[in-house]
């Protein structure tokens, strides 16, 4: 059977604002999502949720993961159950070398999954050094990134592009069972598009559920999405099919402010 | 023997009378002893009582004096140290003769070209490779380098670099010096393999008074590394280093020296260590301070010929109640003279730390630059760390950038690595480890590097 992603009705406060007011989405293993709107109506908020970021702060709602409550665990918890979370801007740990951090995380990772317990292994084993590097080097290959990229400090001095494509490479040695990719398509050349988007593609199957933010339509060209939401003033607004990307494409958010109203301030 | 002393613990020496109204364990007596067991030549006996007229001389600082405004040392008992005891060494093999604990410890016994091994106040061990050797390198103890080579000891040792009247510490120092390496490297000779010092304390009550002197001769290219051990808990009796370290780096001359101290928990630590730099030479000294109860180390770099240069890498990690308090100073004295400082800190509990960094550019010094850059990172919300720059400059066509800052671990940091699935505290203990890499990586030896990344950790998860 599947993982599932359940949203509820999910209210969000930042700094004491609500900025989401009752968000409801699911998503699946092996089903990819797309997640539209404007600027500023939420979408990283409800992805930052999602991850357990300490400044969120969920208000009302439930967020479930094959049923167990995912507001109740830290973001090393969720990471282990397979919420995997591509950053908008990834951050820079100057000193903390690629490679290690990797190793560490996907051994942190196996190892709750091993147990089934998601339970943390803190100063536990490590993998084999042998058998992390094989991963490594098919993952890299399969991103077409230099094998040496992973001796720098994490993120840091990464070009947009080479911030983006490293969240991916995270995402293929963690394996997650959902994952949640804001605005991985922005910054991207043509290229990279297309290779950060074959690398989605071939971890996506059958094993994971994607939540695909982006505002562009680009991105879509190569990862079909089999469904798309339009996240306005803090809601879903409008759920279809893959068509609804064009119907925007073409009339872009205005319509949707017709139909919506505009954001409320304050 | 000094059994009492070992009884004696911290909450009971804070509560006891001032020191001054016990008779010292420091007086002209124990100096004549010292100095007739060392057997020292007569100008090095007339130096300890010189450096003894000015230990009386020199006030005991107390923290109305700017420099010692943070650092209180009133509890430390001074007359209850025992400046030496008069063992008769057991010379060892190597380093597999000394204690697990420093075996354990140490990054010495890698591939050296010479290793002095210095228990309490006496040289242990002393090897030096036949190739060195044949070029002329000296290197030995200073007791032995007295005797042998006057001429050289004596126009070096507490003259130019740490006068004996440099300070309260090292006038005292000067009076009761023990052990002590010296390194003469002749000119143009460069020893591509590191020499390494060691020096540790076998029990909690030994005291230490060690110094270093290095003699890097015009265009000479050594790399040293100096450290110190020992194995006292908090509570144990109160213990001290008061040592100097002074290097020479004649014209062209290029050193590489990493001091690195681990003194154990019931130690007070006090050092002056203070380099001449020549014409065109150029320094890269790197600091590590792990370990003491209290430290206050005064380092300075005299950039005192013209295209000289200095870099001080510096690292220091307490945590309990450390309070670990390091001076630098830039002392730019030519033109085109360059130095280039980074001094990182982390603390914990309630640990402490000062940081005082002095630049001065004197006007003779026209073209030259300066940096220093000074960060804390406070992983407790006791910890405090203070940063107090301090900049004269007299020359009006140089380059001069000083930063500092302190603050905790940076929440998106730890957000990104959880998000990753690594617990809260290991991905504390990657961002401290990454915290130091900047620092770590430049240090020349690669056992040392080691040693210290596995020490940082250790410290992390005690
Ligand atoms: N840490 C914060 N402090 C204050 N306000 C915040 C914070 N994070 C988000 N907000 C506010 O919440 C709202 C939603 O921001 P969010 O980043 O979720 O939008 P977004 O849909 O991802 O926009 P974009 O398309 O520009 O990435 C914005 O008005 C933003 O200013
Ligand atoms: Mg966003």
């Amino acid at each position: 059977m599947g993982s599932e992603l359940v949203v509820r009705d999910l209210h969000v406060n930042v700094e004491g604002k609500e900025i989401l007011k009752g968000v409801n989405l699911q998503v699946r293993q092996g089903e990819v999502h797309a997640l539209m709107g404007p600027n500023g109506s939420g979408k990283s908020t409800l992805a930052y949720t999602l991850a357990g970021h300490p400044k969120y702060e969920v208000t009302d709602g439930e967020v479930l993961l094959d049923g167990e409550n995912l507001l109740e665990m830290g973001a090393d918890e969720r990471a282990r159950k397979g919420i995997f979370l591509a950053f908008q801007y990834p951050t820079a740990i100057p000193g903390v070398n690629m490679a290690n951090f990797l190793r560490t995380a996907v051994s942190r990772v196996r190892a709750a999954q091993s147990d089934n317990a998601g339970s943390a292994r803190d100063g536990g084993e490590l993998i084999p050094m042998r058998e992390f590097r094989k991963e490594l080097n098919s993952s890299l290959s399969m991103l077409k990134m230099e094998s040496d990229f992973v001796r720098r400090y994490l993120n840091d001095g990464f070009s947009g592009g080479e911030k983006k494509r490293a969240e991916i490479l995270q995402m293929a040695l963690l394996r997650p069972k959902i994952a949640i990719l804001d605005e991985t398509d922005s910054g991207l050349d043509i290229d990279a598009l297309r290779v950060v988007s074959e690398g989605v593609n071939a971890l996506s199957g059958t094993n994971l559920g994607v939540l695909l933010i982006t505002h562009y339509q680009r991105i879509l060209n190569y990862i079909k999405p089999n469904f798309i939401h339009i996240l306005f003033n803090g809601r879903v607004v409008v759920s279809g099919g893959p068509e609804l990307a064009s119907v925007l494409e073409e009339k872009g958010y205005d319509w949707v402010r017709t139909e919506f109203g505009e954001p409320v301030a304050g | 023997m000094a059994t009492s002393v070992r009884t004696v613990t911290r909450r009971i020496i804070t509560t006891a009378a001032p020191a001054a109204d016990r008779p010292d364990s420091f007086n002209p007596e124990t100096l004549e002893r010292l100095s007739a067991w060392k057997q020292d030549p007569e100008w090095v006996r007339e130096k300890r009582r010189l450096a003894w007229r000015f230990y009386g001389e020199i006030p005991m600082p107390t923290t109305n004096d700017e420099e010692w405004r943070r650092t209180d040392i009133r509890p430390l008992r001074l007359n209850q140290i025992v400046p030496f005891t008069p063992d008769t060494p057991t010379p060892l093999g190597g380093l597999r003769d000394t204690p697990r604990w420093v075996q354990d410890t140490t990054a010495g016994g890698g591939d050296e070209a010479g290793l002095l091994i210095h228990r309490d106040a006496s040289l242990a061990h002393a090897s030096l490779s036949a190739e060195a050797r044949s070029r002329g390198v000296i290197f030995t103890d200073l007791d032995s380098a007295a005797r042998q080579y006057p001429d050289l000891v004596m126009s070096h040792f507490m003259t130019e670099a740490v006068p004996l009247d440099a300070s309260k510490f090292a006038a005292l120092h000067g009076a009761f010096w023990t052990g002590g390496t010296f390194l003469y490297v002749p000119k143009n000779v460069e020893v591509s393999l590191p020499l390494y010092s060691l020096t540790y304390l076998s029990g909690v009550e030994r005291n230490s008074f060690g110094h270093v002197l290095i003699v890097a001769d015009e265009g000479s290219a050594v790399t040293f590394v100096n450290e110190q051990l020992s194995n006292g808990a908090e509570d144990a009796a109160q213990a001290m280093h008061a040592g100097a370290v002074e290097l020479y780096l004649k014209a062209g001359s290029l050193v590489r020296y990493v001091g690195l101290q681990d003194w154990g928990r019931n130690l007070w630590n006090f050092s002056v260590e203070r380099a001449i730099l020549e014409r065109d030479s150029v320094l890269q000294w790197y600091i590590g301070a792990l370990g003491s109860q209290l430290t206050k180390a005064n380092m300075e770099v005299a950039l005192k010929g013209p295209g000289a240069r200095a870099e001080m890498v510096g690292f220091l990690f307490a945590d309990g109640h450390q309070h670990l308090d390091h001076h630098t100073y830039q002392n730019h004295l030519s033109g085109l003279t360059g130095s280039d400082l980074l001094f990182k800190g982390a603390l914990r509990d309630r640990a402490r730390s000062v940081y005082h960094g002095l630049i001065r550019i004197h006007k003779a010094a026209q073209r030259s630059d300066a940096y220093q850059v000074n960060r804390n990172l406070l992983l407790s919300k006791q910890a405090r760390a203070d940063s107090i720059p301090g900049l004269e400059i007299e020359a009006n066509d140089v380059r001069c950038t000083h930063g500092a800052t302190a603050g905790p671990v940076e929440e998106e940091h730890l957000f990104y690595l959880m998000s990753r699935g690594l617990p809260r505290h290991e991905a504390e203990r990657l961002i401290v480890d990454g915290f130091f890499d900047e620092v770590l990586q430049r240090i020349p030896v690669e056992r040392v590097q080691e040693r210290l990344r596995a020490s940082v950790i250790r410290k992390f998860e005690a």
